[in-house]
């Protein structure tokens, strides 16, 4: 939910600015900001904010960067001692196998996470594309909300409840089996459940079933202020309509599709309840190792060193985001200097 | 959804688009009758598939047994459910309080701050501002783990005074951006008025600014409450032994599914539809006053 409210709102403000605000109120707010400068009601109003994002935010980060830098105690507390072992353990491998622990599971929650977002840009794409072509927008857009609106937990039980051992969908297999076996006249047969849950694919589409209004909204919004008319003026000059969508349109909605990507990527990466819940051991991700060793391990300095490096991902991502918008503000101002 | 509720009034406000020939190219876009195309089919399979779990969940609430076989007509999980469900009730009341008093701090910081970063300038202000924006866009799991080991590092007991800490903290942006997008649209212009006729700067506050940006403080309450109602990794967390709905649910599905859950997601979907319609009645006779 967070974060892709966030980049919508962005969106409409960068809207605002742009479109609304004569140049006279610019002046006067330049002015006023400018007199502002001496007053001391400013941080009165704003460090109270300030102050609890400090307390309740950042020290707690700064705490679990210095934690993952320490040595586990034998009471799940830390001892005050600088060692990289925690970052070592990453690294380790089973006594017994000899093959390595947490690995692997890095490597899982990468490949799953990549393809459950590029599924859902997948299916976002034609999704904004149809809502912001119809007529009836504000009904679609209201559509894509309800499910999302629900409370997550629900959804995942509700897909429980599709995928599990005697579930919805094994029923659908059974009934079709039963109707092949009556015609091929096979008697001495049974039915044997096909295992949905507790794979790693249907983490992967529990995952896209959850975030998939992430990736829409976002694209949405771009193919909804994009230019038609230039779409127009490519086919007038003969491109196919595959071509206009695929040279005009796709680049067009660039920062949309990046924003979709990164506000789908970054929750699927941290993800916890859903490979809890309809995933086994051989699909958890890192958010599990991370609840595992909190909870049951009581490894704080391990379970800091996997936040330290969620944490760094989650940054690049960002990084990339903004370094793409930037590029494009930027790509922009050059052409109005040119003209 | 006030989000969305302010994303569509800002597409029916929006009457100065880019220009002539691009509200031609778009109504004419628009106006072609909808016909088969591969981007309505593949909206038309998505629905299917974001509504396929919320159906099944409906049909199953009227299951007669307790199994995953459909059996018959009941309501029984609905008697169950209202009749007796007494901790079910108790975790929807302490996820009520928790939801209104973080609402309530995060509405409270985030109004003050929003009108202060956006009017002054002043030292801290470029940290305050990219602080606000770290907590919507860290995975939960991080912001849960540090807050436990931070509070658990200053012998806090966990309980409801830590589930509203932590929701305070993760409402705050939000209930931040939404006032300062009305902030922002506000016409400074009026307090200097209100300075010049005499009011303190108190007065100001209560009498002229607060009452103009009242929608944003509004949207912003509220879309702290759906957060903080919604939230369950960062609550597992710090929630010691109290149990709030969400945490509820998930015990319930963990340790032997009961299909109470179902008839209680039923009453939930409809309570959102409810909400959604209302919005978007609400939306029209807005559009029609302007």
């Amino acid at each position: 939910m967070h974060t892709l409210l966030k980049t919508l709102i962005n969106k409409m403000k960068d809207k605002k600015t742009t479109n609304k605000k004569s140049f006279q109120l610019e002046i006067a707010s330049k002015m006023h900001s400018a007199k502002l400068k001496q007053k001391t009601t400013g941080p009165a109003y704003a460090w109270p904010m300030g102050i609890w994002f400090t307390i309740f935010f950042i020290v707690p980060i700064l705490i679990i960067i210095c934690y993952s830098f320490m040595k586990k105690d034998m009471h799940g507390g830390v001892q005050k001692v600088f060692t990289l072992s925690a970052y070592k353990s990453i690294f380790a491998k089973d006594n017994d196998t000899g093959k390595f622990i947490y690995l692997p599971i890095l490597f899982r929650t990468l490949w799953m996470t990549i393809i459950s977002t590029v599924f859902s840009i997948l299916l976002a794409l034609p999704c904004g594309y149809a809502i912001a072509r119809s007529k009836h927008q504000t009904m679609l857009l209201i559509l894509v909300i309800i499910p999302f609106m629900t409370n997550s937990l629900i959804r995942i039980f509700a897909w429980q409840t599709i995928l599990g051992q005697d579930g919805l969908l094994n029923q659908i297999f059974k009934f079709f089996e039963i109707i092949w076996h009556f015609i091929t006249g096979n008697k001495d047969w049974a039915f044997v459940p096909h295992k949905f849950m507790y794979t790693k694919a249907a983490v992967i589409l529990v995952n896209i079933y959850m975030y998939l209004p992430y990736a829409i909204l976002p694209i949405f919004t771009s193919i909804d202020r994009f230019d038609f008319s230039l779409l127009e003026a490519a086919r007038d000059l003969g491109a196919t309509k595959f071509q206009s969508v695929i040279k005009i349109l796709l680049p067009g909605i660039k920062s949309g599709i990046v924003s979709s990507i990164i506000f789908t990527f970054i929750p699927i990466f941290g993800n916890y309840t859903v490979p809890q819940l309809v995933g086994s051991t051989k699909s958890y991700m890192l958010g599990n190792i991370i609840m595992d060793q909190i909870q049951k391990a009581r490894n704080i300095p391990l379970a800091s060193a996997f936040s330290v490096l969620l944490t760094i991902v989650t940054m690049i991502a960002i990084l990339f985001m903004l370094a793409s918008d930037k590029h494009e503000k930027n790509l922009k101002k050059q052409e109005k200097n040119n003209h | 959804m006030e989000f969305l509720s302010s994303l569509i009034i800002e597409k029916l406000k929006k009457k100065s688009p880019k220009s002539e020939n691009f509200r031609h190219a778009k109504s004419n876009w628009k106006k072609r009758a909808v016909a088969f195309s591969y981007s309505n089919f593949i909206l038309c399979l998505t629905f299917l598939f974001l509504y396929i779990p919320l159906f099944v969940i409906i049909i199953f609430s009227f299951n007669k047994s307790e199994g995953a076989k459909l059996t018959g007509f009941s309501f029984r999980w609905y008697e169950e459910l209202f009749l007796h469900s007494g901790s079910l009730w108790m975790s929807l009341f302490y996820s009520a309080v928790v939801a209104f008093a973080s609402a309530l701090i995060a509405t409270i910081l985030g109004t003050l701050a929003a009108i202060g970063i956006s009017w002054y300038r002043f030292f801290g202000r470029n940290y305050i501002q990219s602080v606000s924006f770290l907590p919507m866009v860290l995975p939960e799991v991080i912001m849960g783990v540090s807050l436990l080991i931070f509070l658990s590092g200053i012998n806090m007991n966990l309980g409801l005074t830590t589930i509203i800490i932590a929701h305070a903290t993760f409402c705050l942006p939000f209930a931040y951006l939404m006032v300062s997008s009305r902030v922002d649209e506000f016409d400074y212009s009026i307090i200097e008025a209100s300075h010049d006729l005499g009011a303190t700067e108190k007065q100001t506050l209560f009498k002229v600014i607060i009452p103009a940006i009242m929608p944003g403080i509004v949207s912003g309450f509220m879309m702290s409450i759906t957060l903080s109602i919604e939230d369950f990794v960062i609550t597992s967390l710090v929630n010691g032994n109290v149990e709030t709905l969400p945490i509820f649910v998930y015990n319930m599905i963990r340790h032997g599914v009961s299909p109470v859950i179902n008839s209680l997601s039923f009453v939930l979907i409809l309570i959102i539809c409810f909400i959604a319609i209302l919005l978007r009645k609400g939306l029209k006779s807005f559009a029609a006053a302007h």
